[in-house]
């Protein structure tokens, strides 16, 4: 029992539950409710473009959770996640339209299909790593993306499908704001189902695998089988958001699921932090908003100095590669560790010794 | 018939014959080391029992059962743990996170249940984690808990690594030159939890080691294994005698 005259000097935890927790300090557990709650608001005092914006990188997170999970923590590298995408929008469109699922249902579903689409791709990962596996996921893309565009009785081949909002009795998620608090629920489920299963057993062996295959099969860990789960669970997330995308920009089409996808999850996982849950959300906002706040610089300079969009149009890619490199070089762990530093930084200060 | 008898194990790469019909056995409870010059084919010999090669030839038996084919996963779960002789911890998991996996195959939850955290699944995480802070208690682990055991000094990580398999509540535990690259206080320490753990646990110990004192101190049988052959087995006043033991260690010369 606490003794009510003795002030205390940190915060104690007596019971293991209370040091196992994700968020062990009252100060945490509001900074991560303020958050939340700032997030929840969010909508309603900014624009729809913004909101749109916002809809779109949340979406974004959830996949980008996904493709971190199998690559940034069990360490199985795929540059097969825009087919998954796909494999995920497809199929929620497919369910609907032609078989007239209702959204709810559908959405689950063409996750556990991606989970199982990635699951039989993912079985070459027991005797290829690194690059040989990246080849594999590689051809995963390929074949997917092929099957997508040419099985047009179900597809709908090149043209792709058209989606519809999800309704609930008589309310239709048309509006962005509704849609944005959809994205917000299923986002917070996956951020927090991730952080949790990471710090369980399931989630133990998939870092093990990572960091030391051999010292994860002798300590117990059946590696085919991990490896097998890693790739769905990867994939269920994957694919829902791939549904959610699809639903929110009420189209499908081969397109939207090029191999130049893939790199751009990978690149967020990358720029936010491999084996962080956080990390990906960080990425996943920084690589959607990229190419929008780069329009809007080149928009700003244009008004100044008229014709010179038309060198600045190509600079989108090249800004995108240099941001890469630059992260690679100077902060491999990320938006992540970049934000830890200065929560580290501020902790000590202004006595940093 | 031991806990763990070998039978004929032959291994082979190619034309190299790493070990060359292989026979002893390992009684339940007891101190048993594998010594022998460099390339003798000890770590071999401890890859065929934890199952990360199979013999050519041979077999492998753990209380009378074949576990010959069997995958290093499935014989985590019989029981057979394993401390690396080149550190295979998990650099970037807290010594905490290392050691409970270490009871990955004492645990249940999967992914679903995991995932949401919830019930039996946290119930059974807090357990184990009663079961890890024993381990740490026993190791005196307790000041670098939360630690990634990459950041360790090797002293440290080695004692991680006998801890990560103890955890597993083995009941053959195999230590792979648990002291290489120890000084002398350290060497005493890790002697002194190899004991503990044998007297306290009453666990099956096979030990690797090229520090003879300790070996003579600790084992109660020893094998010697001279390029793949097994060339002498007993007690260890009788391999301390043992002529062949002596010819391995010295050359021939010194016998005469």
């Amino acid at each position: 029992m606490r003794n009510p005259f003795v002030m205390e000097c940190g915060e104690f935890h007596v019971s293991y539950k209370q040091d196992m927790a994700i968020w062990k300090i009252p100060r945490v557990r509001t900074r991560i409710f303020l958050i939340v709650a700032f997030f929840a608001i969010f909508p309603l005092i900014v624009s729809d473009y913004v909101v749109s914006l916002a809809t779109l990188c949340g979406i974004a997170a959830i996949g980008a959770i996904g493709l971190n999970i199998l690559t940034g923590f069990t360490g199985q590298i795929s540059i097969g996640v825009g087919a998954f995408l796909g494999v995920g929008g497809y199929t929620s469109a497919i369910l609907t339209t032609k078989l007239g699922l209702s959204f709810w249902l559908s959405v689950p579903l063409a996750g556990v299909i991606t989970a199982i689409v990635g699951a039989l791709f993912g079985i070459p990962s027991l005797r290829l790593k690194g690059l040989y596996l990246a080849i594999a996921t590689l051809a995963a893309q390929v074949i997917i993306l092929f099957v997508i565009s040419r099985w047009d009785s179900l597809t709908g081949g090149t043209a792709g499908l058209v989606l519809l909002r999800p309704e609930i009795g008589n309310f239709a998620f048309t509006s962005e704001d509704s849609y944005y608090y959809l994205m917000f629920v299923i986002l917070l489920i996956t951020t927090i189902f991730s952080l949790n299963l990471f710090r369980s057993r399931v989630g133990r062996a998939f870092i093990a695998i990572r960091d030391r295959d051999i010292a994860a099969e002798v300590m117990g860990i059946d590696l085919f089988k991990y490896k097998v789960m890693a790739f769905s669970v990867s994939s269920f997330f994957v694919g829902v958001a791939g549904a959610l995308l699809g639903h929110y920009t009420m189209i499908v089409s081969p397109e939207l699921y090029s191999i130049s996808v893939s790199i751009e999850y990978l690149a967020m996982i990358l720029v936010g932090g491999l084996g962080s849950v956080f990390g990906s959300i960080y990425g996943a906002v920084f690589i959607t908003l990229l190419p929008v706040v780069l329009r809007a610089f080149v928009e700003l300079l244009n008004g100044m100095f008229p014709g010179l969009s038309d060198v600045l149009v190509g600079m989108k890619e090249v800004v995108f590669g240099l941001m890469i490199i630059l992260f690679l070089v100077y902060e491999p762990e990320g938006l992540d560790k970049i934000w830890r530093n200065i929560k580290n930084y501020f902790r000590l200060w202004p006595f940093s010794y | 018939m031991g806990i763990l008898d070998i039978k004929s194990v032959t291994l082979r790469f190619g034309g190299v014959v790493a070990l060359d019909h292989v026979s002893f056995e390992v009684k339940e409870g007891e101190i048993f080391s594998l010594i022998g010059p460099n390339g003798a084919g000890k770590t071999s010999m401890l890859n065929c029992i934890s199952g990360l090669y199979r013999p050519t030839s041979g077999s492998v038996l753990f209380k009378g059962e074949d576990i010959t084919n069997l995958k290093p996963h499935k014989r985590a779960a019989l029981g057979i743990a394993r401390a690396f002789q080149n550190i295979e911890l998990f650099p970037h998991l807290s010594v905490l996170d290392n050691l409970m996996l270490g009871r990955h195959v004492r645990m249940k939850t999967g992914v679903l249940a995991g995932g949401l955290y919830w019930g039996k699944a946290q119930k059974e995480e807090v357990e184990h984690r009663k079961k890890v802070e024993e381990v740490i208690d026993f190791l005196e682990l307790e000041h670098v808990r939360n630690t990634p055991v990459g950041t360790l000094s090797y002293g440290l990580q080695k004692r991680v690594e006998v801890g990560r398999a103890l955890a597993l509540e083995p009941e053959i535990l195999l230590l792979d030159e648990p002291m290489a690259g120890m000084n002398n206080e350290e060497k005493e320490d890790m002697a002194r939890y190899i004991i503990d753990i044998h007297e306290e646990k009453k666990t099956t110990i096979i030990l690797i080691e090229h520090d003879m004192g300790v070996i003579m101190d600790l084992s109660n049988h020893i094998a010697v294994l001279d390029f793949g052959k097994l060339i002498a087995y007993g007690t260890p006043k009788e391999i301390q005698n043992n002529p062949r033991v002596i010819e391995a260690y010295l050359g021939e010369e010194h016998v005469g």
